[in-house]
């Protein structure tokens, strides 16, 4: 049976803001669903509170709602819209949770809408523990045998049962304080004493041990009709103890006999079948290394990141066959549209393989816990295809941007070996590096292997790895060592560089197709990645379909990282879907599996690969594009500008010099002189003494930064040489071939601009006004739109400035200005000739299809030719105010404090007539739990002392109760403000903490002078903060704001929802 | 040097002239067969020691071959049936606890001439065009004797694959739970198909592939199974005539691949040369009775002709979702039903074991 009759009408819901573990993954999922309900003429609704988003675009729905994700907001709209269904699997956790509530609630029943994907039973029966258990228990599958005992003799009871070793969990300490693996009777005694002293109700979890186990996982897919499937099978790199998406995976798994494979496979059969689930599903395995002996870890009734990392490696649209499916369809009736003639009712077969690698922010975090366990940390991560796992691996470490293009990571280099095998007793983010500079040191790979439990066989290919390494800087570099590098997955400069000589030839790469049938069916779907034989699939397929169109390259953003997320994908699929409408061939090169431009349908042609300069020159000599657009993918496609204009390559809009004129600091400095505009006094540097010496000259505080870098990457305001010293030992830590620059900081008012210039004229979509002011990074303010405090004169400086530069500097598409408004004057800050973070939500908010503007500028069209005047665009009737969000409870030892450096991994945005109404939209949204009763803990800097008396007074009269350290609290009771005295961390109990542990505190306001070190007190306490779940202001400015907010003394259901497809 | 299981260099010829260079693996020397690909992900070994692919030279489409090892345990037969081995890279440091050693040792001792270093994709696609053709490989200097290897490689066909591959004499294999007896006749059968009977109380007695009617019905079996095999189904004449005879004895009949395409060719249906067959473990089968797909396993070349089935004694049950192409019959006069899809698996899918299941219930009902 084909599409539901009785289904007209369907609310998506989407899964709110970027945060670790729930990402652009489901951006991908929820696109590619309302791609799929359009496609059979059904109306969608959707709800996110994401604005960066790809699904919020009017081509997705037919309304979009940009609403905080709580139930209240999702009842008024299924009240004012009237769905008759909604979709509950494709937005995350975040989606499934609110439609199984409001499945549960009974409200959806009163309001005749059905649920779609999964009903609250196999929810339930996935995501209880005991509910789990049972049913797994019922159809013979293992799960992992736990029990909970409140004695050590039922612990040790229970460890004879299931056997040795066990886990001990103690229940309810923050962190698994007191908890350990035991492998004897003896150690599980002392443990589980420890743990039931510790745990506040004398408990303990024991559970079999089963770290060291091989992870695995299958995506399931089934439809009504109990057909069912397996996508893909996928191998952890790390064992049972990393979260998945902290591992590097490859897939298919490689180290199963088809014994072991069908074993599990058939699992996952079973386990979906007996879940009744409709659509997909993720199935996570723990496998026994040597035996037959597995377990269930965890069913996800829902599409996820494996699943979009599933089909992206395989060609098989996961998330779209979902969709499908939930409307009434079965995988009989759904063609696969790779080879257009099969249908979805098959399983994959790859001839490659493929390898994920986890991005993680510790680059930017420096004094983040590094380890790695069940808590998922990465915020982003890349996929690379190749014919053999070196070559994957090869492509995956190049892509991940850590500035290096081999398995040697220079830090390691100067370790011992006894401390690298220290190392790798606890898994962090560089164990894959520690592991590898082991094996170079001649470490076995038995020993290896016993240390750290990870299979044999990917030691092995690393081994492999170090030899090709060794063969290469021995001895002349012939042209078979060449060629075999070549194939392991070496760039050119890589081999070079290793043998110290110059290639003896050079070999393209060649294109082949991923086909989800290793070639048994003739493919329509043009998805490449490259390798090293003689036949170019992706020239044949060029050929072979020539329209004789022009072809246009866009350059993806690469993995998810602070400071480059989403936005910049929005971007790129907007300058596709652009470039289509003009006539052109729009070819896409990215190297994220989360992504919309990563679908093989977004563009005409899709290449998986790295984005370097080599990666890229074998596509373009394989395309050989009319041009390429490198504006949209944040800087990893800017950074490749320079070298594809050396190589003759046409770069569309702006241009290489004028990157550059805009990047480099003298040549900057020119610009601005010439045009008369101001900015903070600053220096480059490139050592230590002179960073000293600059920062001297400036006078402290002073702002630093590398230059070439995106979302504040190490950047830091030094208050003395003290904290320049540390700074430059962390930047000069990895790779530094760019300087550092070094600005007078002055906090005033910050505002942003993002413009659209065809050379001669300009507009400015809206001005935005930053809460916070200078000093935090942009990213993490919360961002005004259109910009409430700005006199009329500032407001005509700016885009004055703004003009002046965007014409100075060439840009031809989008430039993004950042100003500082200091003393009534305004200087600017910085100037990316490209887009920018606020480009979708500035898009959305004010209708003005930026990037697709910018797009059609390039080639040729002017502002005027479209239809806009040159210059500010008139405001429109709504504020929107963007909130950023963070992932601190992911992410221990990380200071919460706001700094220049961004923090945020994503944002949500509020729409409404006032300021206030869209900041309480804003803040409910970025999940503020906005209580209007309780505790408030103050602790501000000296400088702060004064502003905060007028905030703490708000507080006061809303009927708070205020608690503060000595000196604030000295300065808000001489200010007549009635306020509690506490101790400090480093005080006697009752201290602070004790206060945030009470309950009793329902706001913190920290502010302080140092932070970063997780030693300090101020970091204690607002990493406690974090962990009770207390609200946390670390800017004056936020603090105020909210206050204010909470003062209106209005909620969300006093604000009206905005469908902003009417905006 | 021994890095990169660098060895000497190997020649692959096909039918059309093209010389594709890769690396030895395996035995030396030449051996000309059908050059197949098979895009199954795992279960090389199961793939390796399959008789059905006797006469063959199997291309395996997965890059990575050889990664868990081999082990005996997962045979299907006492050996190699296949005639050459072409991978693109082998593994030399196989990883998995029940490993005895690596594919290429394998292969070597079954003296099975490989070639690595291939470009198993384009290879495939070349197939995927033209057809099944025929090839060598050869570790010997290929250009000088090519137009000499060519002419036997176009003259090549695989023939008495069925009988070459059968056992010889009976043998009599007994379950821990005897309730029923089995003969299973050997067309070049795999042993999960034995293992499948045993495991569901049969005593399997295999017969060679010649057995009469005759020498079935002084055995008195309850059931009797047609095993899978190589080559052409229409050229076992003699099985053929034997099986029509076999099918009148009134026992319940389950036939798998060959075994249900000389049930067809007994009941006056034909065969056909498939342009590239099918074989991997992700073919979707439609169960037109369960109105259900199925993923299953697949090894042939040859396929019964749908409209050939004549429908007042038999119907056409499954049929393959992507070509419709048959994929099982049962028959209306006799109690039987058989499949050109494997469902014991080893290696694939393990999803339409239930056959077997049904079977069992046919000699029940008897």
């Amino acid at each position: 049976m084909p599409l539901r009759k009785d289904i007209k009408k369907v609310l998506v819901i989407g899964s709110g803001p970027i945060v670790i573990g729930q990402a652009a993954e489901f951006d991908y999922a929820g696109t590619q669903a309302c791609r799929a309900l359009k496609q059979e003429g059904l109306e969608v609704i959707l709800v996110n509170s994401n604005p960066a988003t790809i699904m919020t675009d009017k081509a997705m729905a037919d309304k979009i709602y940009i609403e905080p994700l709580t139930l209240d907001v999702l009842k008024r709209i299924i009240q004012i819209e009237k769905p008759d269904s909604l979709l509950s699997t494709l937005g995350g956790q975040t989606g499934l949770t609110l439609s199984m509530q409001l499945a549960e609630e009974g409200f959806l029943e009163a309001n005749n809408v059905k649920l779609l994907g999964a009903d609250p039973e196999t929810i339930h029966k996935a995501e209880d523990r005991q509910a789990f258990k049972d049913t797994m228990e019922k159809i013979g599958e293992p799960c992992i045998p736990s029990k909970v005992v409140e004695t050590i003799e039922d612990s040790v009871a229970f460890a004879e049962e299931i056997g040795y070793p066990v886990i001990v969990r103690p229940a309810f300490t923050l962190g698994g304080t007191g908890g350990g693996i035991a492998n004897d009777e003896a150690e599980l005694r002392d443990i589980a004493k420890n743990g039931l002293r510790l745990s506040p109700i004398t408990q303990i979890l024991v559970e079999k041990c089963i770290s060291g186990w091989k992870e695995i996982e299958f995506e399931v897919i089934r439809d009504r009709k109990d057909n069912c499937i397996t996508v893909c099978s996928m191998e952890n790199f790390d064992p049972v103890g990393v979260h998945t998406g902290d591992s590097i995976v490859i897939a298919p798994a490689v180290t199963l006999t088809d014994r072991e494979y069908q074993m599990l496979r058939t699992a996952a059969i079973n386990i979906i079948s007996e879940l009744k689930v409709e659509g997909g599903c993720n199935c996570q395995f723990a496998l026994h290394p040597t035996s037959f002996e597995y377990s269930v870890i965890e069913v996800n009734p829902r599409v996820s990141r494996s699943s979009a990392l599933a089909s992206k490696a395989t060609g098989y649209p996961i998330a779209k066959v979902a969709a499908k499916i939930a409307i009434g369809y079965t995988l009989d009736e759904i063609i696969n549209q790779v080879t257009g003639k099969t249908y979805a009712c098959f399983e994959p077969a790859l001839d490659y393989v493929v390898v994920k690698f986890p991005k993680w922010a510790f680059d930017k975090f420096v004094y983040a816990k590094r380890t790695l366990g069940t808590q998922m940390k990465a915020t982003g991560e890349v996929m690379a295809i190749g014919t053999s796992f070196e070559q994957a691996m090869m492509k995956a470490v190049r892509s991940i941007e850590l500035g290096i293009d081999s398995m040697n990571l220079k830090k390691l280099e100067s370790l011992s070996t006894e401390e690298i095998l220290e190392k790798l007793k606890t898994v962090d983010d560089e164990r894959s590096f520690q592991v590898y500079e082991a094996l170079k040191r001649g470490i076995s790979v038995e020993q290896l292997h016993e240390i750290t439990m990870i299979d044999c066989w990917f030691l092995n290919k690393l081994l492999n790895m170090v030899n090709l390494e060794k063969w290469l800087a021995e001895g002349e570099l012939t042209e078979e060592k060449y060629l075999t590098a070549k194939n392991y997955g070496y760039l050119d400069s890589t081999i070079e560089r290793m043998s110290g000589q110059k290639c003896p030839m050079h070999k393209s790469a060649v294109f082949k197709m991923v086909d989800t049938c290793a070639g048994e069916f003739k493919a329509e779907t043009p998805y490449f990645y490259s390798t090293f034989d003689e036949e170019n699939e992706a020239k044949q397929f060029i050929e072979r379909t020539d329209t004789g169109k022009k072809k246009v390259i866009v350059f993806g953003s690469g993995p998810i990282r602070i400071g480059q997320g989403i936005e910049f994908d929005y971007c790129s699929v907007h300058c596709v879907w652009t470039l289509k409408e003009l006539g052109y061939e729009a070819v896409i090169c990215n190297n994220n599996p989360e992504t919309v431009s990563t679908d093989f349908d977004t563009g005409d042609r899709l290449y998986f690969d790295p984005l370097t300069k080599e990666d890229v020159e074998a596509i373009i000599e394989t395309e050989q594009p009319y041009g390429v657009v490198v504006q949209f993918g944040g800087q990893t496609a800017i950074k490749l500008t320079k070298h594809l204009s050396d190589m003759g390559v046409r770069i569309l809009g702006t241009q290489a010099d004028s990157i550059d004129a805009a990047e480099d600091r003298e040549r900057f400095d020119e610009i601005l002189e010439k045009c008369g505009i101001p900015r903070p006094q600053g220096h480059t540097v490139m050592t230590t003494e002179e960073a000293v010496a600059a920062a001297e000259d400036l006078g402290y505080p002073v702002l630093m930064r590398p230059s070439y870098v995106l979302g504040g990457q190490n950047m830091i305001i030094a208050h003395s040489e003290k904290d320049i010293v540390e700074y430059m030992g962390i930047i000069t830590r990895t790779m530094i071939e760019n300087p550092v620059l070094i600005d007078k900081y002055m906090m005033g008012t910050e505002v942003e601009v993002d413009a659209i210039c065809d050379g001669k004229d300009f507009l400015i979509p809206g001005i935005m006004e930053h809460i916070e002011r200078a000093g935090v990074h942009s990213g993490d303010s919360i961002s005004v739109y259109p910009a409430q405090t700005l006199s009329k004169k500032i407001r005509e400086t700016i885009i004055d400035y703004t003009r002046k530069l965007a014409l100075e500097l060439k840009v031809v598409g989008l430039v993004n200005i950042q100003y500082v408004v200091y003393n009534n004057e305004v200087y600017v800050i910085e100037v990316n000739p490209r887009s920018s973070r606020t480009v979708p939500y500035i898009s959305k908010v004010t209708g003005i299809p930026m990037v697709d503007i910018a797009t059609k500028l390039m080639f040729g069209a002017t502002l005027k030719e479209l239809g806009y005047e040159s210059g500010l665009y008139p405001e429109g009737e709504y504020v929107a105010v963007k909130v950023p969000v963070f992932s601190f409870e992911k992410l221990h030892d990380v200071d919460t404090m706001l700094g220049p450096e961004m923090k945020s991994t994503g944002e949500c945005l509020g729409i409404a007539k006032n300021f206030e109404d869209a900041l309480l939209k804003g803040l409910v949204a970025a999940g503020f739990d906005l209580k209007k009763e309780g505790g408030v803990f103050i602790t501000v800097r000296d400088t702060d002392k004064q502003e905060v008396i007028a905030i703490a007074d708000k507080f006061s009269q809303m009927g708070f109760e205020l608690y503060a350290t000595a000196g604030t609290a000295g300065v808000l009771n001489r200010n007549m403000i009635a306020t509690n005295q506490v101790n400090r961390v480093s005080e006697a109990e009752p201290n602070v903490m004790n206060l945030l542990e009470s309950g009793k505190i329902h706001y913190v306001i920290s502010t302080s002078e140092k932070g970063r070190l997780p030693a300090r007190d101020s970091v204690k306490m607002r990493r406690k903060s974090v962990e009770r779940s207390i609200c946390s202001l670390t800017a004056i400015d936020t603090a105020r704001a909210l206050s204010n907010v909470l003062m209106t003394n209005r909620t969300i259901a006093d604000v009206e929802l905005v469908d902003i497809t009417k905006i | 040097m021994a890095l990169f299981n660098k060895s000497e260099k190997a020649y692959l010829l096909l039918a059309d002239g093209t010389v594709l260079e890769g690396q030895s693996f395996g035995a030396k020397g030449t051996v000309i067969g059908e050059v197949v690909f098979t895009t199954g992900m795992t279960g090389y070994q199961e793939t390796l020691t399959d008789p059905s692919y006797y006469g063959q030279i199997v291309v395996q489409t997965f890059p990575l071959i050889g990664n868990y090892g081999v082990n005996r345990e997962d045979f299907e037969s006492k050996k190699s049936y296949v005639s050459g081995y072409i991978v693109r890279e082998w593994c030399n440091t196989p990883s998995n606890f029940r490993s005895e050693g690596n594919v290429n040792d394998f292969i070597a001792e079954q003296n099975i001439i490989g070639i690595h270093s291939i470009d198993t994709r384009s290879l495939t696609r070349k197939i995927r065009e033209y057809g099944v053709m025929n090839g060598a490989i050869t570790t010997e200097d290929v250009y000088s004797k090519k137009e000499e290897l060519l002419k036997q490689i176009r003259e090549y066909t695989i023939r008495d694959a069925v009988h070459t591959v059968s056992v010889t004499e009976a043998n009599e294999y007994k379950s821990e739970n005897s309730k029923y007896r089995v003969v299973l006749i050997d067309l070049g059968y795999k042993r999960n198909i034995r293992q499948e009977l045993l495991k569901r109380g049969c005593d399997v007695i295999v017969v060679p592939d010649r057995t009469t009617a005759e020498e079935i019905k002084k055995i008195n079996p309850d059931g009797i199974m047609l095993s899978n095999g190589p080559g052409d189904p229409a050229e076992n004449t003699e099985v053929i005539k034997n099986v029509a005879e076999i099918s009148k004895l009134g026992i319940p009949i389950f036939g798998i691949c060959m075994g249900h395409q000389i049930m067809a060719l007994a009941h006056g249906a034909k065969t056909e040369k498939l342009k590239y067959g099918h074989r991997g473990a992700n073919q979707p089968v439609i169960d037109l009775k369960l109105d259900k797909t199925f993923v299953t396993s697949q090894n042939h070349g040859y396929a019964v002709v749908n409209d050939s089935v004549d429908t007042s004694i038999a119907e056409v049950s499954h049929i393959n979702a992507n070509d419709k192409t048959c994929e099982g019959v049962r028959y209306k006069n006799a109690k039987a039903f058989t499949v050109q899809f494997h469902p014991e698996a080893h290696g694939g899918p393990l999803d339409t074991a239930y056959l077997f299941d049904e079977f069992i219930k046919l000699m029940e009902e008897k």
